[in-house]
């Protein structure tokens, strides 16, 4: 297992050159002298050349590059240009707004969809795999910005009964999550349903029914332990869809989290704030998808040993 | 066996699609939009663009059946042409998405080995970052716009398409007539394009098809966070932005372009799902 863990983390180190290369490209491919920029625009020939100097611009790339590494494994990650304000204080105060609309809407994903799935997995041809299997296709099609902007207009401008936005108490949760979680679930819903029947259809399914096993223990024992393990991968990788989701949804409800902060760092053009936030989110795909096969190696031995 | 009982293979799919009502209903659907949007000019009952000072925020009625939007602009006209906008750069992303993908595929599995491993390690790369997030990432780099957008939704369409055509690559390159071809000579291009090209489209249609409405979503939701099409521009998911200040007061600006997308992307993923199973493909 240890020797896995260390195979895995090696391989999280290619990505995240690749994107840390990507990131540093950006400001290279950006229009326009990122010297000037700083500088400003009516400044002298000899200011942007000072500036220039400072920055270390005029040093080969490679080198920029790798003092750019430097700077990044020291969380040294510059100051905004719109406020000036340290990135990382900018994105500290955005963080813990995003991780928690994440987290409750998987949550919502997860009871949703992994229930739904079973349901329909059990009584297969019924109503709620009928239900389900139109709720999932249409999941995967609903605009969730729409989705936002109706429930907001029914429940916050009709009945008043939720704040239209904003962060603080369990009631600014309520639509932001069901919003962000719901295209989850639907897709949950379907895999569930498929893994369900699959791990059904085993042979040792059939055998503890025919020797007698009580139908509630095949079902919860033998099949669902089972079916639920693809689950498992499943919901890791969606916890990366919902981060880009979640930059949708916080646009909706006024969400005061790192989807939002990007959004206004690109209209303005904040490069700094944009490309930490980049390669932020490109730490945390990889730690999902680490985690997520971390986990799928403990409970599966096989894969473990490819 | 006589010839008679030979059916031609695109006879053979019709013929099964056409046992699909859904995926019927859906072509049907595809027929209708693309046909509305391109013929906006004419049948578009208003300007999409001049404003109308004496009918601002007005709910549907006969004179306009989708209401006017803030500055008295129909809305129905503005779906119409919005639907040019979206349908245009959904086509042209998936088709840009899919062109590079497909070629990617069948270079690396054609030809495997070194080329192979490094086109491989940045398709898995690519595919690390699922959803909305690298088209959001490449609009950040490139600035807000349309273009900019097609060509964000494209890139991330690449990988997927590259994954599904290295596979039937790899088989194809094995069978009897991409071999014997090989034996009599044929050069390298030409197995490609003539000989592998052909039996990997199955699977890259199905997917482009799926792809659509995938790609439509992505750009209306980058238009609505302000990062897609820019105002006056009536594209559906901008029209929806400007919706969102009249919550209460006109909610018909929020709900008709938004049921124009869920209707667009609802087709497109029927469609393709249909024909999944006509084609009898099976993706993931």
């Amino acid at each position: 297992m240890f020797e896995y863990f260390l195979r895995r983390l090696a391989g999280t180190i290619p990505v995240l050159l690749a994107v840390s290369v990507f990131v540093f490209a950006f400001v290279h491919m950006l229009p326009g002298d990122p010297a000037r920029m700083v500088a400003g625009q009516d400044a002298s020939y000899e200011q942007v050349e000072n500036v220039r100097k400072e920055l270390l611009l005029d040093r080969p790339l490679w080198e920029q590059y790798l003092r750019y590494l430097n700077q990044m494994a020291h969380l040294e990650l510059g100051r905004s240009i719109k406020t000036h304000e340290p990135v990382l204080t900018l994105i500290g105060q955005r963080f813990m707004p995003t991780l928690w609309l994440t987290v409750v809407s998987m949550i919502w994903a997860i009871i949703a969809g992994v229930g739904l799935g079973v349901l329909s997995g059990v009584w297969r041809g019924g109503v709620a795999d009928r239900l389900a299997a139109g709720g999932a296709i249409l999941g995967i099609s609903f605009p969730s910005f729409w989705l936002g902007l109706l429930l907001m207009d029914l429940f916050s401008v009709r009945l008043g009964w939720l704040p239209t936005g904003g962060y603080g108490t369990w009631a600014h949760f309520v639509m932001p999550a069901f919003t962000l979680g719901s295209a989850v679930a639907a897709v949950m819903a379907r895999f569930t349903r498929s893994a369900y029947i699959e791990v059904a259809g085993e042979d040792y399914v059939r055998t503890a029914r025919s020797k007698g096993v009580p139908e509630r223990i095949v079902i919860w024992t033998h099949t669902l332990r089972n079916a639920l393990i693809p689950v498992i991968t499943l919901t890791g990788l969606q916890f990366g869809f919902l981060l880009g989701g979640a930059i949708v949804v916080e646009t909706v409800f006024a969400w005061p989290g790192l989807g939002r902060l990007l959004i206004d760092s690109v209209s303005f053009r904040d490069y700094p704030v944009i490309q930490a936030e980049i390669l932020l989110f490109a730490v945390e795909f990889v730690l999902i998808n680490l985690i997520v096969d971390l986990l799928y190696g403990m409970v599966n031995p096989e894969i473990r040993l490819k | 066996m006589t010839m008679t009982n030979i059916r031609s293979p695109g006879r053979e799919f019709w013929r099964r699609f056409r046992r699909q009502h859904v995926a019927m209903v859906s072509l049907a659907v595809i027929i209708i939009l693309v046909a509305a949007a391109f013929l906006a000019p004419w049948i578009a009952p208003y300007s999409q663009t001049t404003p109308d000072y004496d009918a601002l925020l007005e709910g549907p009625s006969w004179a306009h059946w989708a209401g006017t939007d803030s500055y008295g602009r129909d809305i129905l006209s503005r779906m119409i042409w919005g639907g040019q906008v979206s349908l245009t750069v959904g086509f042209l992303s998936v088709v840009l998405g899919c062109v590079v993908g497909v070629a990617l595929g069948i270079i690396s599995g054609f030809f495997g080995g070194w080329i192979d491993g490094l086109i491989m390690r940045v398709i898995d790369v690519m595919l690390a970052f699922p959803g909305i997030l690298p088209a959001i990432a490449v609009v950040a780099i490139l600035g807000p716009g349309l273009v900019n957008v097609i060509y964000a939704i494209a890139l991330s369409a690449v990988p997927v398409f590259a994954r599904l055509v290295r596979g039937t690559t790899l088989a194809l390159k094995e069978t009897l007539y991409v071999q014997a071809s090989r034996s009599i000579g044929v050069s390298r291009t030409k197995l490609m394009l003539r000989h592998i090209l052909p039996g990997t489209l199955p699977a890259v249609i199905v997917y482009a098809s799926l792809r659509m409405g995938t790609s439509i979503l992505t750009a209306a939701a980058l238009s609505f966070i302000g990062l897609g099409a820019q105002p006056p521009s009536p594209e559906w998911g901008a029209m929806l932005s400007d919706g969102r200040s009249y919550l209460g007061v006109a909610d018909h600006i929020t709900i008709f372009p938004g049921l124009a997308i869920l209707i667009t992307v609802l087709a497109f993923n029927l469609f393709g799902d249909g024909l999944r199973d006509a084609l009898d493909q099976k993706l993931r």
